[in-house]
């Protein structure tokens, strides 16, 4: 199956290791992937912000990048919401755009993708993926299928991290308020990574767990499932 | 035109007013333990609903019907209202409801009146306005009255006392009722009864709003769980209900449908304790002179917008404000009006009608758009698309700001591929800030960010840039 990958601007920025999981994980799984390089940013960031006109030709061009491809794959389900769901009310017909959990159990129909994982996980649905794309529990059947993985539940899992793109600048205290009482559920579960669909919410989990030296690290879903014992995860500094 | 009180004069913009909430303790523990009993019990009680999403669509498809129909449903009410003994009017604003009320006061020599919880009257600020009148207003609801026993504002739209925890409820009585009691729930309920009952044995005037109105009889709906609404509606002999104009259902079978979604998702309760429906007047049973003020205070400007208007579908149940994860840390009273929460955000900007007031502008951003909101609402009111509807409008009418060219600047750099990856590569450079792979402190407004949180050291090489080494 031929499928094109849209990394997102902030994994191909600043998590390029998930845009590689994504690419080995699909390729095993007998995938032919294709990145076209005139992608950008999917424009969610200037329409949530309230700069709609500019997120139009960012959703035009998105098209046009994309439209010759039958399956998109992103490693985001709020930019993959973004594209389904926001984009044909600024008047933009999306291209068929999978969050990678849809892709694996819709697309491919896997669950067990041949994953190793040696380590205790918890894992964050990120709102956008629940709520706007309704990928329930994909993510958790993945998870619970990758050998000597330790999956615990998140107590209030569903509650929202606080990131909320430019809302945790806007209101930097409140989304430090919610971002609080996420990394106490993080704590309380005693794992040692926490993962997600999103990385812009692991950022936001994340970058709160660093500073706070909590000694949980997140890793992002494909990156987990990409990890074999062959050719196991290794952090990336 | 005169400012609609539907905000407090003076309020802080929401990240101003959260900073301060945020910070009391006391607050977020009564907020965090109430908003997660209600939370719990309101799933719980739709869970029992295998209809539940079909109810939901059925009150969505009614409220849309009636907001398409205000122009023939009004008149029918006011024609059914008439036809049995009550009187209508019609208030443009807060300060001509507010006028009506004041004058049938005076018509009936009231210098008090007793009140059953209500939006409306609340919104368009009608105590204080009967005040400077010479009318004092006594709300009859345990929560209004704690509110307004302690000169407080509300902070919530079902359980405008939800800040209070009943130690604080105490102190309140104690201090205005000139009494001694505990703390016990049952106490304060007690102490509320005697001080009330008397109000409701000797005041000529009461004043409601409406849960909901059927158009084709003209009868007025008020649900409420105490009981105390019964008796205002019941002993004096005049009552004043204003109601917004969207508060209309067309007939009866429609509104058996919101008697199923209001009780679950306000009280999580299967059917609601107190409702009293009345058709006029009945001579010889209760109140003898009965007045409906029809209110508009800025629905018929938000009628106008069409993704905006789905507010006024509200049925004020506060579902929203329940599951809302930035209303249960900041509290309602830092939305700075008496509609707080999600519902606010979108609805207390379309009253005000103005974006150029920094306060409501202010209001639309205040979510993280995690989208509980919708998820829960029992008329399917879209509230984060109406949120970034709103954001848009708030942009138009700040017009330029340093906001609006860092945004245009990276609207024009993502606008093309190779733009956008000399940006990555300069950006790139910021990893020099780095210490261990994170940066700890950026300037401003990156300051908002590492305030609490690490950014990661941008990697020295973007994906792109592996994919065109490896695979280009």
């Amino acid at each position: 199956m031929k499928v094109a990958l849209f990394a997102t601007c902030l994994t191909d920025t600043f998590y390029p290791s998930t845009a590689k999981a994504v690419v080995r994980l699909l390729e095993r799984l007998g995938c032919e992937v294709s990145f076209p390089l005139e992608q950008t940013c999917c424009g969610q960031m200037h329409f949530n912000t309230g700069y709609r006109s500019h997120s139009v030709p960012l959703a035009r061009q998105y098209t046009e990048v994309f439209e010759s491809f039958d399956h998109v794959v992103a490693p985001s389900g709020s930019c993959a919401g973004m594209v389904r769901e926001v984009y044909p009310t600024l008047g933009v017909s999306p291209v068929p755009t999978h969050e990678l959990s849809e892709f694996l159990v819709d697309v491919l129909g896997v669950t067990d993708v041949g994953a190793w994982f040696p380590h205790r996980v918890t894992y964050h649905p990120t709102c956008h993926s629940l709520r706007m794309l309704g990928v329930g529990d994909k993510p958790l059947k993945l998870l619970s299928a990758v050998r000597a993985l330790d999956l615990v539940e998140l107590p209030a899992a569903e509650t929202c991290c606080g990131f909320g793109g430019t809302f945790a600048i806007k209101n930097a205290e409140t989304s430090t308020a919610m971002l609080a009482d996420k990394m106490r559920c993080v704590l309380d579960t005693g794992a040692e990574v926490l993962s997600a669909g999103d990385n812009s919410c692991l950022m936001h989990i994340g970058g709160g767990l660093s500073r706070l030296k909590a000694g949980v690290r997140t890793v992002h879903l494909a990156e987990i499932l990409a990890s074999t014992e062959e050719d196991p995860w290794r952090a990336t500094p | 035109m005169a400012r609609n009180p539907v905000t407090w004069l003076g309020s802080p913009t929401f990240p101003n007013a959260a900073r301060t909430a945020l910070a009391d303790t006391q607050l977020r523990q009564n907020l965090r333990k109430a908003t997660g009993t209600i939370r719990a019990r309101r799933a719980s009680a739709v869970a029992e609903m295998p209809d539940w999403e079909a109810l939901r669509l059925s009150g969505e498809a009614i409220k849309n019907d009636v907001l398409s129909r205000l122009e023939v449903l009004l008149p029918q009410l006011e024609e059914a209202v008439t036809a049995r003994g009550g009187t209508v009017h019609w208030a443009r604003d807060a300060e001509e409801a507010n006028a009506i009320v004041l004058r049938l006061c005076r018509e009936n020599d009231a210098t008090e009146v007793v009140k059953v919880k209500s939006m409306a009257t609340a919104e368009i600020g009608l105590n204080e306005a009967l005040e400077e009148g010479g009318v004092h207003a006594i709300e009859t609801d345990l929560a209004e009255l704690i509110v307004q026993l302690g000169d407080d504002r509300p902070s919530h739209i079902l359980v405008p006392a939800i800040h209070r925890n009943r130690s604080e409820i105490r102190e309140i009585f104690q201090r205005r009722m000139g009494i001694s009691v505990s703390d016990e729930p049952a106490d304060l309920a007690e102490a509320a009864r005697l001080y009330l009952r008397q109000k409701f044995l000797t005041t000529k005037v009461a004043v409601s709003g409406a849960n909901f109105a059927v158009a084709d009889t003209g009868s007025i709906v008020v649900l409420e769980s105490e009981g105390n609404g019964r008796m205002c509606l019941t002993l004096p002999d005049t009552l004043i209900t204003v109601m917004g104009i969207e508060k209309l259902v067309p007939t009866w079978q429609d509104l058996e449908v919101f008697l199923q979604l209001l009780p679950r998702s306000s009280t999580a309760e299967r059917m609601n304790p107190y409702t009293s429906v009345w058709t006029g007047v009945t001579p010889g049973d209760g109140p003898q002179q009965f007045h409906l003020i029809l209110l508009d205070n800025g629905r018929t400007a938000s009628l106008k917008d069409t993704v905006g208007r789905q507010a006024l579908r509200c049925i004020r149940c506060s579902a929203c404000l329940n599951v809302c994860p930035v209303y249960e840390r900041t509290g309602g009273q830092s939305y700075g009006s008496v509609y707080p929460g999600p519902i606010g955000a979108i609805l207390t900007p379309q009253l005000v009608g103005d974006m150029h007031d920094k306060q409501a502008a202010s209001l639309p951003y205040a979510s993280s758009l995690c989208g509980a909101c919708f998820e829960v609402c029992p008329v399917r009111i879209d509230i984060p698309s109406v949120l970034t509807h709103l954001r848009a409008e708030a942009v138009t009418a700040k017009g330029r700001s340093p906001e609006s060219v860092a945004m245009a600047a990276a609207a024009w750099m993502f606008r093309d591929a190779k733009r956008y990856e000399r940006a990555q590569k300069l950006g790139a450079l910021a990893r020099l800030l780095a210490r261990n792979g994170k940066i700890t402190s950026l300037p401003w407004p990156g300051s908002k960010w590492t305030s609490s949180r690490d950014v990661p050291a941008p990697p020295a090489e973007s994906f792109r840039e592996w994919w065109r080494k490896n695979r280009g």
